[in-house]
């Protein structure tokens, strides 16, 4: 439904998207009352894309309403998650689309200024946006009296300039704000105190976007794509060591199995591999052994849906998240990916809160002790015991998300932690490429 | 810094629509496009006088400048040449070979990430995720995004900005589009 459209050519453009079915959602939405866009939305089941999976319509229906404040919209387009590229991509083929949800979800929220707040290293998208803005305010739907409704809405574009933290919602606030990107404490959630303490929803722009088949097809016939609590159907980015990287469609409760191997998806495994593990939703999502990522611990096949992904918990599940697929194969460091995303991590803290900065870093300078081949049998208890004083210890997930990758690789894969300590000389003679000889997760 | 830091009037035609963006009063949410502006005007990164420059523009301290621009990886508080490579360092862009690009333009270029070539005309820095990651690994010069790069292909690359002038190519003012 999202990306029905995208290899039409010319879909950028307004006249093309119009004359495949674009903003009739825009005009069908304004006949309707703003509340009951909002109740569509709520009956839809639809939860938020960008990875926290918080029920939009309910997220909608906190808004304050106090009298004489404006109140804003903001989409949230800073997609930094590593593994994830589905906004980049569905803004760039397709910005109607965002700009239609845009408008139609600024009408239920009775927002009149709207912004999307887009990370500056995607400049090329932004020009894209900015055109296709201008396109809708030239034909009518955007700025005053829209289609003759009354309602009245400016949508602008704002640059962001580096800062993963910034897709924290309080973050992107502040940078909005023009500040340093420190995410809030909550309460206040944007909701009743957001940009300039006003009223703010901040949605991801798959969010957005998904707002628009909603108001299209109706509530009730989107709740019926999916599967119980995960309704409709979701962007995954799929990318690592698989033989068809790309942005994918997929109904909700797809399986897993399917997913990774059928060629009208990732289509297996690259060079003929052997399939080693899975980081499912982002970098911040638990990694999981291939056998516990094909079925559950109960035995039974996983699918790509919000509950079936975190079932086990964090002992043997992990997230849907933002839908960052990131496949390793048997060839792959678990410890020196894990180094990878750690480094990230302590590089984008923004340093508020001490378990997080401070944690960050001494996680990747174990790691990096443990890679050169000078680690200690103790470091692997000390990065689990590090990460679990990050855990819940931080005014925003950012600490979670540094530690839950942390925790996972040392449950599974301890075994790979305890060998580059104990031989690091075979190890780092193969440069950190670490091939699995006993792998007891190999499936398929 | 010798000569007068100054917006030229088109850039400055541009910031007072950007501002208009912006509630009335909440004119300092322009800062961070702003200081994109700035460090295209101004040879690619942001000295403090230039800082100093966007802040009485602004009519806020230079200090909310330069808490800004420090905080943020995108801009750059030390000069970079002409051409500011930025390889992907995170995920699937290391997974797929992004430390061996590295490598790679180190080698060629003599010179280390967050380093300048003597003769001004290359910066190689490194970055995280660009959100690139099925096309990984990823190249990033200017505004595009050079994607499935490969040791020849940085070559090429390389060659490419050699002889065509990098900035006026990426720091093109035109290419930041204020209606």
């Amino acid at each position: 439904m999202l990306l029905e459209n995208i290899n039409v050519p010319g879909i950028e453009t307004l006249s093309v998207y119009r004359a495949n079915g674009g903003y009739k959602a825009l005009e069908k939405a304004l006949k309707m009352q703003q509340s009951e866009v909002v109740d569509e939305v709520k009956k839809s089941g639809l939860r938020g894309r960008g990875g926290a999976g918080f029920p939009t319509g309910m997220k909608w229906g906190f808004i304050a309403k106090p009298e004489g404040v404006p109140r804003h919209l903001v989409c949230n387009a800073d997609e930094s998650e590593p593994g994830t590229f589905k906004d980049r991509y569905l803004m760039q083929h397709n910005p109607h689309l965002l700009i239609e949800g845009m408008i139609l979800s600024s009408y239920a929220l009775g927002a009149n200024t709207s912004y999307i707040y887009i990370r500056g290293e995607l400049l090329y998208v932004y020009h894209i946006l900015e055109k296709a803005i201008q396109a809708a305010y030239d034909a009518g739907f955007l700025g005053d009296n829209i289609l003759g409704s009354g309602f009245n809405l400016n949508l602008y574009c704002h640059l962001g300039a580096g800062a993963y933290i910034c897709g924290e919602e309080t973050a992107l606030i502040e940078s909005l704000e023009g500040k340093r990107g420190n995410p809030r404490i909550k309460p206040p959630f944007p909701a009743v105190s957001g940009v300039w303490g006003r009223p703010t929803v901040v949605n991801n722009v798959e969010t957005i976007a998904a707002t628009v088949p909603i108001i299209n097809m109706g509530a009730e016939e989107y709740a019926k794509i999916g599967v119980g609590k995960s309704t409709g159907t979701k962007l995954i980015s799929a990318c690592g060591h698989i033989n068809n990287p790309g942005v994918y469609e997929i109904e909700l409760g797809l399986s897993c199995e399917e997913f990774l191997f059928d060629d009208k998806y990732c289509g297996g495994i690259k060079n003929g591999k052997k399939f080693k593990a899975v980081v499912a939703g982002g970098s911040s999502v638990p990694i999981l052994p291939a056998d516990l990522f094909l079925k559950t611990a109960k035995g039974e096949p996983r699918l790509m849906s919000y509950e079936s992904l975190s079932d086990g918990g964090f002992i043997s599940g992990t997230m849907l998240g933002s839908g960052g697929f990131i496949v390793l194969d048997e060839t792959a460091s678990i410890v020196k990916n894990l180094w990878n995303f750690t480094r990230f991590y302590h590089h984008e803290s923004c340093g508020q809160c001490s378990p997080c900065r401070e944690g960050t870093g001494w996680m990747e300078k174990i790691l990096n002790r443990i890679l050169e081949g000078k680690g200690k049998q103790t470091d692997i208890d000390l990065l689990f015991d590090i990460q679990s004083k990050i855990d819940g210890k931080t005014i925003c997930p950012l600490g979670e998300a540094a530690a839950w990758p942390v925790a996972s690789a040392i449950r599974h894969f301890r075994k790979e932690f305890e060998e580059y300590v104990n031989k690091p000389e075979e190890i780092v003679d193969v440069k950190h490429y670490y091939a699995v000889n006993n792998l007891q997760q190999s499936a398929k | 810094m010798s000569k007068e830091i100054r917006f030229t009037d088109e850039t400055m035609a541009l910031v007072q629509k950007m501002i208009k963006r912006y509630p009335e009063g909440k004119h300092k949410s322009a800062l961070i496009p702003m200081l994109h502006l700035a460090q295209m005007e101004f040879d690619g990164w942001l000295d403090s006088p230039v800082m100093d420059y966007v802040a009485s523009i602004l009519k806020i301290q230079s200090i909310e400048v330069y808490e800004v621009a420090s905080f943020y990886s995108m801009f750059n508080l030390k000069p970079v040449g002409k051409c500011l490579i930025e390889v992907c360092r995170t995920g699937p862009c290391w997974l797929l070979g992004a430390e061996d690009l590295v490598k790679h333009i180190e080698k060629n270029l003599k010179i280390k990430d967050g380093e300048t070539t003597p003769d001004g005309m290359f910066t190689l820095k490194t970055v995280e995720c660009l959100a690139a990651c099925g096309t990984a690994p990823v190249i990033q010069v200017g505004e595009t995004y050079h994607e499935n790069m490969t040791c020849e292909s940085v070559d090429l690359l390389l060659g490419e900005y050699k002889i065509k002038d990098a900035r006026k190519t990426h720091y093109d003012i035109k290419h930041i589009s204020i209606k």
